[in-house]
């Protein structure tokens, strides 16, 4: 019996998610003898020519981390959606846009103006900008192009499955590629995580009052954080109950507030507008100058209900000045 | 005089079932006119108004988005309204990062019996978001279906 064919590539992510891979410990050992890796360019030695020589279809699964932002990402999740009969969009830059998705909030033109020219530590007279095509006597060289904006995968290519967080937790990972195996996939479009809140597997959650009320949010750096109680009833801006679980609550146990890496829960449309629904309705103020006061707590908050999901949000993108 | 036609803008309006809902059918009996820009969806508290309900009226065509509730004290599930300010405070902050004008998105108390508050704010709302022009979102990629139609045709 032929093993199943998988491959695994990376778009506008950290590389974090690669080393999730690593990070099922031996029993990566137990997927490498399951499966064939046929194209890991972070880990191994492929190229773009070894895709294009295979059939449609001949990748059963094909891991994508990362967003998409470059021309060069996006040729390469078009060819390998026709290669793969399956698409996993890995981690929450593929999933949501995910960190690198922030970067919506400002314009390309921006953002290139500030990498080769505003920097302190750049020194550009000529104002030399990265072209997408150059003349040299050897020939012409081609860089690729940044989009406008960042996508998700999903709005690049269609996806048939979502692997969340920032990394993926090794244990939704390892169960995913048994689901794989055991071809027990769910419904196409599902994210291989439960759709429980992050409370949910919180070592906390005993802690958690029956009527949440906090008069003052507070950063982690302003509080000694009490390793036992409820973070968001110390008044951090933890974004568990409205975070899918998966992860155990491992930042919660390591006395870190949920930043919200696994994103949404099903039911849920845009995760920032609902984040920041729960987070508003538990403060304990009546007053205007009360309620602006309870909220300074959260000087971002476009930055801290959006950090993973920008790209998958209603509104997108920060409007043009 | 242009020939292009006059920007109208589009106004959703989410009015809790208790006050502002009655005090507008309340200004419809009167016979108070007011601008007809407004789509009300009826709520039954403005404590049910999920930000996301105004993230995806923005998102798919209005210009603004009116928020109309109890007054203080008076809300009929006792806080909703309160839980709806605390939530406007930061949507508000949230949306000035989006580039959103402050104007296009306004919480009012209005009672029962302000029938003509109803149109006054109404009035005020369009004629500032005329002002401002239609709402240029930035183009949001259409997410592409799930591959499932494929999986089904296989």
């Amino acid at each position: 019996m032929t093993k199943p064919k998988v491959g695994f590539y990376w778009c506008a992510s950290c590389g974090g998610c690669e080393e999730a891979v690593v990070d099922l410990h031996e029993a990566i050992l137990d997927v490498v003898a399951a499966v064939d890796i046929v194209f890991w360019p972070c880990a191994m030695d492929f190229k773009r020519t070894d895709v294009e020589a295979m059939a449609d279809g001949e990748l059963a699964v094909c891991f994508i981390n990362g967003a998409v932002r470059t021309s060069e990402q996006f040729e390469m999740v078009e060819l390998l959606r026709r290669k793969a009969g399956v698409v996993i969009a890995f981690g929450a830059c593929a999933q949501s846009g995910g960190i690198p998705g922030l970067a919506n909030f400002t314009s390309k033109a921006a953002i290139l103006a500030n990498v080769y020219e505003d920097t302190r530590t750049t020194v550009n007279p000529h104002k030399t900008y990265p072209q997408a095509t150059v003349q040299v006597p050897e020939g012409t060289l081609t860089l690729p192009v940044l989009d406008e904006t960042v996508r998700a995968l999903g709005q690049a290519i269609p996806v048939d499955y979502y692997l969340p967080g920032c990394p993926p937790p090794a244990k939704l990972i390892a169960d995913a590629v048994g689901a794989i195996l055991a071809g027990t996939l769910p419904a196409p479009g599902s994210v291989l995580a439960p759709n429980v809140g992050v409370c949910h597997e919180c070592t906390r959650k005993e802690t958690k009052p029956e009527k949440m009320l906090v008069t003052q949010f507070k950063r982690p750096h302003q509080v000694l954080i009490d390793p036992a109680q409820c973070l968001l009833a110390q008044g951090l801006v933890c974004l568990g109950p409205d975070t899918r679980s998966g992860c155990g609550a491992a930042c919660p146990a390591g006395n870190m507030p949920c930043t919200g890496c696994l994103g949404a829960l099903d039911q849920v449309r845009d995760f920032g507008a609902k984040a920041l629904s729960g987070l508003a309705s538990v403060l304990d103020a009546g007053e205007d100058a009360a309620i602006d006061a309870g909220l300074a707590g959260v000087p971002d908050p476009a930055g801290t209900f959006y950090r993973y999901s920008l790209p998958a949000s209603e509104l997108f993108a920060k409007l043009p000045e | 005089m242009s020939d292009t036609p006059a920007f109208e803008p589009r106004i959703v309006a989410f009015f809790c079932n208790w006050c502002t809902y009655t005090a507008a059918d309340l200004a419809g009996t009167a016979r108070l006119t007011y601008a007809p820009n407004v789509r009300v969806v009826r709520i039954m508290c403005s404590g049910r108004l999920d930000p996301q309900f105004v993230v995806t009226a923005l998102r798919q065509g209005a210009d603004g988005v009116l928020i109309g509730g109890c007054h203080p004290g008076d809300c009929h599930y006792q806080e909703g309204n309160y839980k709806m300010l605390r939530r406007f405070h930061l949507l508000k902050r949230m949306l000035k990062q989006f580039g959103i004008d402050d104007q296009r998105v306004r919480l009012e108390w209005i009672s029962a019996s302000e029938g003509d508050k109803v149109q006054r704010v109404i009035n005020e709302m369009v004629a500032q978001v005329r002002d401002l022009g239609p709402l240029a979102l930035v183009g949001k990629p259409t997410p592409h279906p799930d591959a499932s139609e494929k999986h089904a045709a296989a």
